[in-house]
């Protein structure tokens, strides 16, 4: 039956076709049409994965945030002790440091006190012994006469003077 | 975009097939008042569908057939390389140069010369006849198509594709996916684009062949030189891509040496086997496009052969054949699909057969 023989001049023509949509298709348009899907699904892949390590760092950033905040709030505290503790020193030093001024200061205008005591005490005396030479120079002068009347009253006085003064 | 091809294919054949019933009746009206009227040689009208041609024959209106005429090209012993028209034939009662188709005999419907015994001779005959003339265009429009298709990715690969392109894509990736990796597996890479290729080949042909109009409408895949040469191609593929150990399998397989040594039983079974397998895909393409073709013709001629009978019957033939040709016109369109795919699948399976792993890795993969 001529539908079952081939025909060689067919076969020919086939081998030809064939052969060159062969050649140009395995060359030309499915290499490009493959890589093509094979780039996007590789690209839609990478995609999603850097999605999703883009959500976890926003996790972690959001965790460090959180840790950042607690420490900064730890520091703050204790910061802030610090402060009340140095404040408190510094309070502490300054008036110890006074208390010290004062007490040199008060020390020394004792001593002046004292000094000018000594002196005042000094000059009084100097007055007594003059305002003594005085009186004695006028009971000297008014009861001449009565000399040895006032020479004995005089030298009471002095030696009460004396006694007064030691 | 599929839908709408086969709206147009649909539309195309119902034109086609109102536009062959309406002669039909006039003829058939004619007819009757003609009692001698030739009865219509159904089986001549599909076996000369079925086979190829030297013209392409379009329509036959008023006893006058149109047809392109076609490139011969012959070369003979006698006379050498030989290039004509094939409608010199016409021109000068069926002769030209010595050389006449053949009415009768071994060569029926082929050219021939007669030597000087006065017996037919075929000369080499490479003749651009009307399959290889549509294997022709065919190849040309399926290449501009995927290079059409393939040159979209090239501009912009990233983005996802739309409309044709888009279900083009999704239809290569089920031959891709499905076919060709799983079947292969990791060998898949040095076979893919031969397998897609040839997917696509056949599925091309298959589907222009269902189209009516001039591209269209020859019975390519449905002839058997086409489907040797497929056959073939894969038989060539699959046997120069054969490993050590397959062809250990073939020449000295693993069974007692009886089997094989006086009588190499064993090895002759194995050679028949490597040629039923492309055998096989060949008679199997071949029958199942050229029973399509063959199907809607006969259904086609229905509407002839009840023309010279009542006017009812003739009417309702013809609206009976038109809703089974139409369903016929589906399951042709599906079964080009299968045929493509199956071809592509033995293929791969073959092409995976010759690729033998030693016998460790087999024993190994037994024991899992």
């Amino acid at each position: 039956m001529s539908l079952l023989t081939p025909d060689l001049g067919l076969v020919f023509w086939m081998s030809i076709a064939f052969g060159i949509v062969i050649l140009i298709l395995t060359k030309f348009a499915f290499p490009p049409i493959i890589k093509g899907v094979e780039d996007r699904n590789k690209y839609i892949n990478e995609s999603l994965a850097a999605a999703k390590q883009a959500q976890e760092d926003l996790k972690n950033v959001k965790a460090d945030g959180e840790k950042i905040l607690e420490q900064a709030k730890k520091e703050q505290a204790k910061i802030l002790a610090e402060a009340v503790k140095s404040r408190e020193t510094i309070i502490r030093d300054a008036m110890d440091k006074a208390k010290k001024e004062a007490d040199v200061m008060i020390n020394v205008a004792r001593k002046q006190i004292e000094a000018e005591k000594d002196d005042a005490i000094r000059d009084i005396r100097k007055e007594v012994v003059n305002l003594s030479f005085d009186i004695a120079e006028k009971l000297l002068r008014k009861n001449l006469d009565q000399q040895a009347e006032q020479e004995a009253v005089i030298n009471q006085l002095i030696d009460e003077m004396n006694i007064h003064k030691s | 975009m599929f839908s709408k091809t086969l709206k147009h294919i649909l539309c195309v054949w119902m034109f086609l097939a109102m536009s062959i019933s309406l002669p039909a009746e006039t003829i058939s009206q004619d007819e009757g008042s003609d009692p001698e009227a030739v009865p219509l040689d159904v089986k001549e009208l599909i076996l000369e569908h079925l086979k190829d041609d030297y013209e392409w024959h379009i329509a036959t209106f008023k006893d006058k057939s149109i047809s392109i005429p076609l490139p011969i090209i012959l070369y003979s012993k006698n006379s050498g390389v030989q290039l004509f028209s094939s409608a010199k034939f016409h021109q000068n009662d069926g002769y030209y140069n010595g050389f006449y188709i053949s009415k009768s005999g071994k060569y029926k419907g082929k050219i021939v010369e007669t030597d000087a015994s006065g017996n037919e001779i075929r000369p080499i005959d490479l003749s651009l006849t009307k399959n290889a003339l549509s294997l022709l265009i065919g190849s040309f429009l399926l290449i501009i198509f995927m290079l059409l298709i393939a040159r979209t990715y090239k501009n912009e690969p990233i983005k996802p594709k739309k409309g044709l392109v888009g279900a083009m894509e999704i239809f290569i990736l089920s031959v891709y996916d499905d076919v060709i990796k799983p079947v292969l597996g990791e060998d898949y890479k040095r076979y893919r684009y031969y397998l897609l290729t040839l997917f696509f080949f056949i599925f091309f042909n298959n589907i222009l062949g269902l189209v009516p109009i001039f591209p269209g409408g020859a019975n390519v895949t449905g002839n058997i030189a086409v489907t040797l040469t497929l056959a073939l191609s894969t038989f060539l593929i699959v046997n120069l891509s054969g490993t050590k150990e397959y062809y250990k399998e073939i020449f000295w397989p693993d069974v007692p040496v009886w089997l094989k040594f006086p009588f190499p039983l064993m090895i002759i079974i194995e050679l028949v086997g490597l040629i039923t397998k492309p055998f096989a895909l060949m008679i199997r393409l071949f029958a199942n496009i050229m029973a399509g073709h063959a199907i809607v013709l006969g259904l086609a001629s229905l509407i002839f052969i009840t023309a010279h009978m009542s006017a009812a019957l003739s009417s309702s033939m013809t609206g009976f054949s038109v809703v089974l040709i139409i369903f016929i016109y589906f399951i042709e369109m599906l079964v080009a699909y299968i045929q493509a795919y199956v071809f592509t699948i033995f293929t791969a399976i073959f092409i995976n057969g010759a690729r033998v792993k030693p016998r460790k890795a087999e024993k190994s993969l037994e024991s899992t």
